[in-house]
């Protein structure tokens, strides 16, 4: 019986094509929409997370000059205020587990015959730790090289790419290259990080001593001055307390006195992070919810439809009843047309929101994500969109009186 | 004593108007015994439709009782009267009433679909009585392809299909020429041959005199019954 059922709704379907598929069509819409949104939404999520997780944890960065409203990134001004006496003393404080200074700037770097312009940071060996940076081959610098402001470099998967190739023919170790004329032996190449929150590529990168940047990359600025000094804290319990601790050390060595503008600003970089990580999550409900929104519309367009192809078939539905049909079986009928429009549509809409999202991560290099719960979720509403709406135009046909059903014209 | 598969006493049915309650039946009482063959006649506008349609469980009376097969149709829950719609009356219409989607055999099969029978069953009766009523070439085809005597042949074949005791047929010559006519009506003297019950409406004498009783409606009520049963007479306030 049931299977007769279907095999009719399947014949009524396909009764009307083309009105069965304008039907079908805001569910597809519907549908890919969500997939897609989803997948788009989950891979930002995502490419946040590994962001946060690449960026290191319970970070804070101490940046020279006056706190900026509208955050700036780093901080540029001319005559940084911090310097590695300050830094060794944060590293005295309490619930402080690492601290590096760090002096930055950019550089002309060239192997043979290649050239790039790169960022160089200069900083300690405890740097990497802080960032939770490892090597993917050769050996990190230590203390003795900050101390001696020996010639030597790290450098980011990207450099790597550009001044030794992008085939692996070359082992940069121990080659000579050349930033701002000067040499360097290349020590090791930094583990690939992928890019920041905002975009930027952290592979691009060059790691000397802080030592070596001051007196030999950068040398007109004042000895042992720096532009950020990295802080990394114990635990997120401690977080708000070296926060404290930072700004009145500060202070106090800078002779700053209460209520007068600082000439540094701390930035606790795992509360911007995480809130990053929020707004990445914000932004996908947001996509979701405005795909959902689609696929109501999808839903009444169904129970637009249904409705009329109930009052079109009265009579025909006068002649079931007249032949034995119970309300319950018209109910099942006009129901099961509904959710087989809706299934079918959905399953449509499957495929073209995941072959949306892969051709989205083609063109757009954008990481997109789609998950078996999306594409479950998205079936599932859109079959019981598919009864919800099919529902009422079903229980109309299936509620019409015999005898005026066959009356109908 | 033969069991009555029809006893109808002191039916009512009105229609309610924008003008208000429209009286059609007025106190109808009839009493059809199990393989009885009526022939109902009457004025246009006398009721005869409206007293099938209330027969065949198609709608409901005002007032009065109406027993089928034993059993007081208006105590019935819905689904029972689907079921007495589906296995115990077949009712022809004379407009044929056929699903224009479905084949011929689909269309006859349809009343199985109801009660429940699996496909090969469905398939294998229909085509029976496609036989019977000399279809079977015609299996395939749809309501739209075959005229209006065959599809009348098709419409009984549908009605027959789940074995019913009654036959309920309003004009179901109506719309035919009278050769088609006596062809349907063979059909329906060899079905009560078989021992199925007839109820017939018709304008005509000669497809009246197919039945064994005739009975006559004018303005709501029975004036004339070839062949009353005693026991519906009694009590009755008309004569
Ligand atoms: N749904 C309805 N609403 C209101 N009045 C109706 C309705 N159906 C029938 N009538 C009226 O009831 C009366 C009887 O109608 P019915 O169809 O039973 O007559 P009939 O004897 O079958 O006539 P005919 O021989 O023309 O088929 C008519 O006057 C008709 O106008
Ligand atoms: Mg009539």
């Amino acid at each position: 019986m049931f299977s007769a059922m279907l095999g009719e709704a399947w014949h009524a379907m396909g009764a009307n094509r083309l009105r069965t598929f304008l039907t079908m069509l805001g569910m597809v819409i519907g549908v890919g929409a969500v997939v897609l949104m989803m997948a788009i939404g989950q891979g930002a999520e995502a490419s946040v997370k590994r962001s946060i997780s690449a960026m290191g944890s319970h970070l804070f960065v101490v940046l020279s000059g006056p706190p900026r409203m509208g955050g700036a990134r780093t901080a540029t001004g001319n005559a940084p205020s911090l310097n590695v006496r300050d830094a060794n003393a944060i590293g005295e404080l309490y619930g402080v587990v690492g601290v590096a200074p760090v002096t930055m700037g950019k550089g002309q770097v060239v192997y043979a015959s290649n050239n790039w312009n790169t960022d160089i940071i200069g900083t300690t060996a405890e740097y990497m730790d802080i960032r939770g940076w490892g090597l993917s081959a050769g050996y990190p610098f230590s203390t003795s090289d900050t101390r001696s402001a020996t010639r030597v470099a790290l450098l980011g998967k990207t450099v790597v790419q550009n001044l030794f190739g992008e085939e692996d023919d070359v082992d940069p170790i121990g080659k000579t290259i050349r930033i701002n004329q000067r040499p360097f032996v290349v020590l090791g190449v930094l583990d690939s990080k992928g890019q920041t929150l905002d975009g930027r590529d952290q592979d691009d990168t060059i790691i000397v001593p802080l030592t070596t940047a001051q007196r030999k990359l950068f040398g007109n600025q004042l000895p042992g001055t720096v532009r950020q000094i990295m802080v990394q804290a114990e635990s997120d319990n401690v977080m708000s307390m070296v926060e404290d601790a930072l700004n009145s050390l500060l202070n106090q060595r800078h002779n700053i006195r209460e209520g007068a503008d600082s000439d540094f600003s701390v930035r606790n970089l795992t509360a911007i992070a995480n809130s990053a990580a929020e707004t990445a999550r914000t932004m996908s409900l947001l996509l979701g919810a405005i795909a959902s929104v689609s696929l109501l519309v999808g839903g009444i367009g169904i129970m637009n439809i249904m409705l009329v192809s109930v009052t079109e078939r009265t009579r025909e539905i006068g002649i079931r009843m007249a032949i034995g049909a119970r309300e319950r079986d018209i109910l099942m009928q006009f129901l099961l047309e509904a959710i087989m429009i809706s299934i079918v549509g959905c399953l449509i809409g499957i495929v073209i929101g995941v072959t949306g999202a892969v051709l989205v991560s083609v063109f757009t290099q954008a990481e997109v994500i789609v998950s078996s719960a999306s594409v479950l979720i998205a079936f599932s509403v859109a079959a019981s969109i598919g009864v919800f709406f099919g529902f009422y135009p079903a229980r109309k046909a299936a509620r019409l009186n015999p005898i005026e059903a066959l009356r109908y014209q | 004593m033969q069991q009555s598969v029809i006893e109808v006493n002191h039916l009512y049915k009105a229609y309610q108007t924008a003008a208000g309650d429209f009286p059609v039946l007025k106190d109808v009482n009839l009493q059809v015994l199990a393989g009885d063959y009526v022939a109902i006649m009457g004025p246009s506008g006398s009721g005869k439709s409206t007293f099938m349609n209330i027969l065949g469980c198609l709608d409901m009376p005002t007032a009065g009782n109406y027993v089928l097969d034993g059993y007081a149709v208006a105590t019935m829950a819905a689904d029972q009267v689907a079921k007495v719609r589906n296995q115990t009356i077949g009712f022809v219409f004379q407009g044929f009433n056929l699903l224009a989607r479905a084949s011929l055999l689909d269309n006859v099969a349809l009343p199985l679909v109801y009660a429940g029978v699996s496909k090969e069953a469905r398939h294998a009766r229909a085509s029976l009585l496609l036989e019977k009523v000399g279809l079977s070439k015609h299996m395939h085809s749809h309501p739209n392809q075959i005229s209006g005597g065959q599809q009348q042949r098709v419409a009984i074949a549908r009605a027959l299909v789940n074995q019913p005791r009654l036959i309920l047929a309003d004009e179901p010559t109506g719309n035919l020429d009278s050769t088609t006519s006596e062809e349907i009506m063979a059909i329906f003297d060899g079905l009560n041959q078989e021992g199925i019950t007839i109820v017939l409406v018709t304008h005509e004498t000669d497809i009246a005199e197919h039945a064994k009783r005739q009975v006559r409606f004018l303005d709501g009520r029975i004036v004339q019954d070839t062949g009353a049963v005693a026991s519906t007479v009694i009590g009755h306030d008309h004569v």
